[in-house]
């Protein structure tokens, strides 16, 4: 059975009609990060970090220094306002180490080696200007790169801060959810603290994904498939939803089958916000939950052939997710029209991805009438161009989108028009600058 | 490729090379009379029936002080292509009209023999009653033992089409110059090596005999000489005397100005420098009376001095040296390749070649889009300034030689303005009737007169104007000296407007059938300032009409309009807004000229047999008509609509199919191709068929054979030759390779190159592809295999299907999006009358020319892409090219992005930094393909 919904070769909102293939990588390309208006960064198992122009597509720095994969990424730009801005990069590779790099001049800056264990995140606070590191513990760092202070030795774990709070979340255990508060002392000794704020423990498998909404609420969704909203500010659980898997929507799948597939088929692998709505990569499909409501209203099951890897929300009403499946697919979250005979035919309206047969469909759907999610994901297009997992992708608006992959490319996908559009304008400009106009 | 003769003639049947395309014959009464001569093997085309020999061939004759004219060897070097031609004969005619000044011995009063240099002279000599036409190429090679130590030859180029040769003389005089340039260079070095052994000889027997004199001197006391002793003291004398002699005539050779090292690619061989050794016997005093005359050694085989007698021999009882033993033999076989080449080169009808000769022409033009679809070979050709190399070296050395001149003798100057004076007084044109004996004396007396004047150093230089029974000299000698800029810029040689000189040419010739013309002698190119190098005119390539500048457009949008009806569209009142908009971003509107009337077309003659006998003139008026043909190609639905009208496939109209057959085959000959390659010349100015033409030539008929038979055998040829103009990658499947090849080859010629550098074209591939593959390839031929590994590859395929189109060899399937414009329809007509080859590839060229002229036109007009104001929207500006693409250009449906992605590759490659390669960006549409079968 084959519920994935395609969309055919006629895609025209895909605005996406040019591709740069970014070869450089030797090994899975697990992580992008942006620089700046232009540029990003690509890192992988291969330990090299590449710097490229988003643009162009021309390769700008190869970064040697890791001897092991990296396993955490992420830009640290100066806010300082008087100077010119300085874009660094952190770098935690599985070698221990932790890198900065310059973006500019694509010199290593700094090399910290002092880690008991892997650094498997990291996280800058913009607003302290200080960073965090968290492996078996969590330390805080200065731009300095001195250790300013750090947690006594816990089990594995990921770091996240909350907005530009100091606050961070740090996840132990299964399904725990630690909050540390990172306190400053404004006295000479300029000492930092950080203190342990509360551990939640609703959650009932690992934390996959957590994302931040606003300064007030974040949000976790766990590999059971257990989505929980929180008060940022009493640490209280404000809703959950966790019947992904309900199999009252599934009605036609047998239990045991589900049970087997649970486990990959419900992980909340990704999350992403806006200011209303959280959109979940679950499993193989793709939720949008709204915070108003407390309720999914709109949802593709199975948005993918395999796992979703990381989904990302556009300003406008798109949203574009990335699978393991090797495809990049664009959604676009729109209204639906409340026709009930709409709800009838399967596979066309992108209503339930999944394909059932009619009657049944039929059934479901006076079933579920009131249940029934007044949005829908519309497919617009899909991306195809890797032969393996796509890792994760980069939005970078007019000037296209990036995504990586374990088939060691990074792709950058372009609206042909602008392009060409550019081109010419670089034609005549060139065309004056020899002047041959 | 601009043009796609087709012509075949009404001779031969059996030659048709295409075994599926057989009609059944038509019933005697409806067949077409076939040529009257047919029967004779002869070519209705050949213009003299009479001549004697099949096909074009070199000469080389010598004047024989012995025996007079004589024929000393043919290129080819077969007897068959003389045939009964007499070339003795002819030999006596070409060596008959060589009036070069050749004084050779004592100019009087001047005490030793003076070694002139002479300029190559440059005749065309018709006979008409031979049927034979030459290019004759006069040159003189020094031989210590001839008379006067020179020895008159010359290399004919002998044809029976005598357009051939006034249409090519530049070329042949360029080609042939280098040719005798090398020659003549061997042939110093022999000379210069041969004076020093008859140094060293003379030498010792001056010892021998000193000693002989001291020892008799001794033995004889008596106060008085024996005459025996006279006798010895004279012949020592007389030894000195010609030791003296020979040390003049050796500094005299050396001081001809060697080419440089820099350029020894071609001359690798740097001038033994024994002058210290030769000189160390020359500290003698001078003595005068006559010159003595040795000529006993024809060979002397090792530097072992040997005495010498003083009496020489009579004069013919001595065998004269062979060409071969004139030269040294690197320069000489060296001097036979480059004779081979240009053989290979002019060989085929003067069609052809100007044909050829437009194209490229033409092609240098296009920089900007000729990378589309022009083979690499016409691409790799060297920048401008690099194909004037051959002159350039002739000039560079006489620099050189003229600095040696100046820092030894500074009053050279001075002497060569006078020169070029008393040349200048020479009239240019020596009418017919004129009993013409006086004029050359004139300038000869006027010549020996500054002769006198002038070192040997000087003495380079040797105007020959001449002339004999019916001598027509349309361009004397020009001498550019070493004055100012200006005065020899004004004074450049030979008439840098080629279109002037033929049209001349082609009038006179009407009138005196039976005439010598001599074009021009040779120009002393030796003496044109360096700053005017690039300008010199004899590689006619690079000429035509630099001076103006059009700039690459050709096109106002009113001539590029296809269709009648469109253009009455155009004339419509709203339209013409657009037009006025259109032209005026084209760039090169200010060049209006093309618009003039083509008067040179309007006349054209035939002869009685109402075949055109004009072969195509060069550049201007071809361009004319090509323009023209492009204007009202679109009119005709068949293929032959915009044909050049005289755009015959030369080997038509060579003199006979075997011939040309045969020289095919010689062409692609590998040994040929290896040693013309492997030879030192190959920095030589391209000539119409440089070395790699012949496996580009071979390429071009297989694949235009394949390609014929592809779009005859399958009905869907025009989508799938759709999705190859239009970028999308072509994947050609099939389980044997030979097939698949097959295709890929026949497929290839409809590929738009994305650089200079890439063909995108893989011929076989077993592994599955990848999206990276069809960025970089846009024509795959795919293994189809059985294995699991094959099903990878299917299933890469399937997953990849929304950038590629499948052919399927194997079921005969084609996967791909629908095309519905006709431009391809055009290009690939199954009902083409076309049956070679190589015609195919011509035409499908010159389809896809006019089509890179209307990328280049769509990508270079600023508003099509850009607002003309801040204010105007992108819709407005896609609108009016939507128009423009659609009215102006005349393209239909799916043409419209094969135009857009020619403008696309145009603009990447315009705009890509020359020091990188450019990232190759892989361009596609949401389209849905169709599935189609036979």
């Amino acid at each position: 059975k084959s519920s994935v919904q395609t969309i055919g070769e006629e895609q025209i909102r895909n605005p996406y009609t040019e591709l740069l293939v970014l070869n450089g990588h030797q090994d899975i390309v697990r992580f992008l990060v942006q620089i700046d208006d232009c540029r990003f960064a690509s890192a992988g198992d291969d330990g090299i970090i590449f710097i490229w122009n988003a643009q162009t597509g021309e390769k700008l720095f190869e970064l040697h220094g890791h001897t092991h994969k990296i396993t955490a990424i992420t830009p640290f730009s100066s806010s300082d306002a008087s100077e010119e801005k300085i874009h660094l990069i952190l770098t935690a590779s599985a070698d221990r180490t932790v890198i900065v790099w310059d973006c500019t001049s694509g010199r290593q800056v700094q090399k910290v080696s002092c880690f008991h264990s892997t650094v498997k995140c990291l996280t800058v606070l913009q607003r302290l200007d200080v960073w965090l590191s968290g492996g078996s513990d969590l330390c805080v760092w200065n731009r300095k790169l001195d250790l300013l202070c750090k947690t006594s030795h816990l089990t594995d774990a990921d770091c996240y801060s909350l907005g530009n709070f100091p606050l961070t979340v740090w996840q132990h255990r299964l399904g725990e959810l630690v909050i540390f508060r990172l306190i400053v002392s404004n006295d000479e000794s300029e000492s930092w603290n950080l203190l342990e704020v509360k551990r939640l423990v609703d959650h009932q498998d690992n934390i996959l994904s957590l994302v931040s909404v606003n300064d007030f609420t974040f949000v976790t969704g766990s590999h059971v498939g257990e989505l929980i909203v929180w008060d940022a500010l009493d640490w209280t659980k404000q809703a959950s939803e966790c019947n992904f898997w309900d199999s009252s929507v599934h009605p036609d799948v047998q239990p045991e089958i589900k049970l087997s597939q649970s486990s990959n088929e419900t992980s909340v692998q990704h999350l992403t916000s806006d200011e209303e709505c959280v959109f979940a990569a679950v499993g193989k499909g793709i939720y949008v939950y709204n915070l108003q409501m407390k309720r999914v209203i709109a949802c593709q099951r199975t948005a993918h052939d395999s796992s979703v890897l990381h989904i990302e929300k556009l300003p406008n009403t798109q949203l574009i997710s990335c699978s393991e499946d090797g495809s990049v697919r664009i959604w676009e979250l729109r209204e639906k029209q409340q026709l009930p005979a709409e709800l009838a035919p399967t596979g066309f309206f992108n209503m339930w991805g999944f394909g059932r047969a009619n009657k049944q469909a039929n059934q479901a759907a006076k079933k579920m009438q009131e249940n029934t999610p007044m949005y829908i994901l519309d497919l617009v297009g899909d991306l195809i161009g890797h032969s393996s997992a796509v890792q994760m992708f980069l939005y970078f608006g007019e000037l296209g989108l990036a995504t990586c992959s374990a088939d060691h490319l990074v792709i950058l996908w372009k609206d042909g028009e602008r392009e060409s559009r550019l081109r010419s304008l670089t034609l005549f400009q060139k065309l004056a600058q020899n002047g041959d106009l | 490729m601009i043009s796609a003769p087709d012509v075949v003639a009404f001779t031969r049947e059996e030659e048709l090379e295409d075994e599926l395309y057989s009609e059944p014959p038509l019933p005697e009464e409806y067949s077409v009379p076939l040529f009257p001569f047919a029967s004779h093997g002869v070519n209705p085309w050949a213009k003299v029936a009479s001549s004697k020999f099949t096909r074009d061939f070199i000469l080389i004759s010598e004047f024989s002080e012995q025996v007079g004219p004589q024929p000393l060897l043919t290129i080819p070097d077969d007897t068959k292509v003389s045939g009964t031609f007499d070339l003795n004969y002819f030999s006596l005619r070409i060596m008959s009209v060589d009036y070069q000044a050749s004084f050779v011995g004592h100019p009087p009063g001047s005490a030793y023999p003076k070694l002139n240099f002479v300029e190559d002279s440059k005749v065309v000599l018709g006979d008409s009653k031979e049927g034979a036409f030459a290019y004759v190429h006069h040159l003189t090679l020094y031989d210590l033992e001839a008379r006067g130590f020179v020895r008159p030859f010359c290399m004919a180029y002998i044809s029976a089409d005598e357009h051939k040769i006034m249409q090519q003389f530049q070329e042949l005089s360029t080609e042939f110059s280098k040719a005798s340039e090398c020659l003549k260079t061997g042939n110093r070095k022999a000379f210069a090596s041969e004076l020093e052994k008859k140094l060293k000889d003379l030498d010792y027997t001056r010892t021998v005999l000193h000693n002989e004199t001291e020892i008799q001197k001794k033995a004889n006391d008596k106060g008085y000489y024996t005459t025996q002793a006279i006798e010895k003291a004279n012949e020592l004398a007389s030894v000195e005397k010609s030791i003296i002699e020979h040390q003049d005539l050796l500094k005299q050779i050396r001081s001809y100005p060697y080419r440089k090292l820099k350029e020894s690619d071609f001359h690798p061989y740097e001038p033994e420098c024994l002058l210290d050794q030769a000189n160390a016997g020359c500290d003698q005093d001078l003595t005068t009376s006559e010159p003595g005359e040795t000529h006993l050694y024809a060979h002397v085989p090792s530097y072992t001095p040997k005495l010498i007698k003083a009496k020489s021999a009579k004069c013919f009882d001595k065998k004269l040296k062979t060409l071969e033993e004139l030269c040294d033999i690197y320069f000489f076989t060296q001097t036979l390749d480059q004779l081979h080449q240009i053989e290979r080169t002019f060989r085929g009808d003067v069609c052809y070649l100007l044909t050829d000769q437009i194209s490229r022409a033409l092609l240098k033009r296009q920089n900007i889009t000729n990378f589309l679809f022009e083979e690499e070979s016409f691409l790799d050709e060297k920048p401008p300034e690099k194909q004037y190399r051959g002159c350039q070296g002739l000039g560079q050395d006489v620099i050189d030689g003229k600095c040696l001149e100046e820092s030894q003798a500074p009053k050279v100057v001075i002497s060569l303005g006078s020169y070029k004076s008393s040349v200048e007084c020479v009239p240019i044109k020596m009418e017919q009737e004129i009993e013409d004996s006086q004029e050359p004396k004139m300038t000869e007396s006027i010549t020996f007169e500054h002769q006198e004047n002038l070192d040997y150093l000087d003495a380079d230089i040797k105007g020959s104007i001449s002339s004999g029974e019916s001598i027509e000299v349309l361009g004397t000698e020009k001498s550019a000296s070493g004055l100012t800029k200006s005065e020899s810029q004004a004074s450049l040689p030979v008439s840098p407007s080629p279109q002037t000189g033929r049209s001349k040419v082609g009038s006179r010739r009407t009138v005196s059938e039976d005439s010598i013309e001599v074009l021009s002698t040779c120009p002393s190119e030796s003496l044109i300032p360096e700053d005017f190098k690039a300008s010199y005119p004899s590689a006619i390539n690079e000429e035509p009409y630099v001076d103006d500048e059009e700039g690459g457009l050709r096109f106002t949008p009113k001539l590029n309009l296809d269709d009648p009806d469109e253009q009455e569209d155009v004339a419509k009142p709203e339209n013409l807004v657009q037009v006025d908009i259109d032209s005026a971003c084209c760039i090169g509107k200010e060049s209006p000229n093309f618009l003039e009337p083509l008067t040179d077309l309007g006349q054209k003659p035939c002869d009685e047999d109402g075949v055109v006998r004009i072969p195509p003139q060069p550049y201007r008026q071809a361009e004319q008509s090509l323009r023209r043909s492009f204007g009202g190609f679109p009119s005709h639905d068949g293929i032959s609509g915009g044909l050049l009208p005289y755009d015959l496939d030369s080997r038509y109209l060579t003199g006979s199919r075997e011939v040309s057959k045969n020289s095919l085959d010689e062409c692609s000959d590998s040994t040929s191709y290896i040693s013309s390659a492997a030879s030192t010349c190959s920095d030589r100015t391209p000539s119409p068929a440089h070395p790699a033409c012949s496996a580009s030539e071979r390429h071009k008929k297989k694949a235009g054979q394949n390609a014929l038979r592809f779009i005859r055998q399958y009905p869907f040829a025009h989508p799938a030759i759709y999705s190859l103009l239009s970028g999308r990658t072509l994947i050609v499947l099939g389980e044997e390779e030979a097939i698949v090849k097959k295709l890929v080859t026949a497929l290839s010629i409809f590929v738009p190159n994305c650089g200079v550098y890439t063909k995108p074209v893989k011929h076989w591939v077993t592994s599955p592809l990848h999206v990276v593959d069809f960025q970089k390839w846009k024509l795959i031929g795919l293994q189809r295999m059985a294995s699991p590994a094959g099903v990878n590859v299917l299933h890469a395929l399937s997953r990849y299907s929304r950038y590629v189109s499948i052919l399927d060899a194997d079921s005969k399937t084609l996967r791909c999006p629908l095309y519905k414009g006709t431009l391809v329809s055009r290009l690939a007509d199954h009902r083409t009358q076309i049956k070679r080859g190589s015609t195919y590839y011509m035409h499908v060229q010159s389809i896809l020319t006019q089509l890179c002229s209307k990328a280049f036109l769509f990508t270079f007009c600023h508003h099509l892409h850009l607002p003309i104001s801040e204010r105007e929207t992108e819709e407005s500006v896609v609108n009016r090219r939507m128009n423009f693409l659609k009215l102006q250009l005349g393209l239909a449906n799916e043409d419209i992005k094969i135009v857009q992605y020619l403008a696309e590759l145009l603009k990447l490659q315009y705009i890509q930094e020359p020091g990188q390669g450019g990232n190759p960006v892989l361009r596609f549409d949401y389209v849905p393909s169709f599935l189609y079968k036979i």
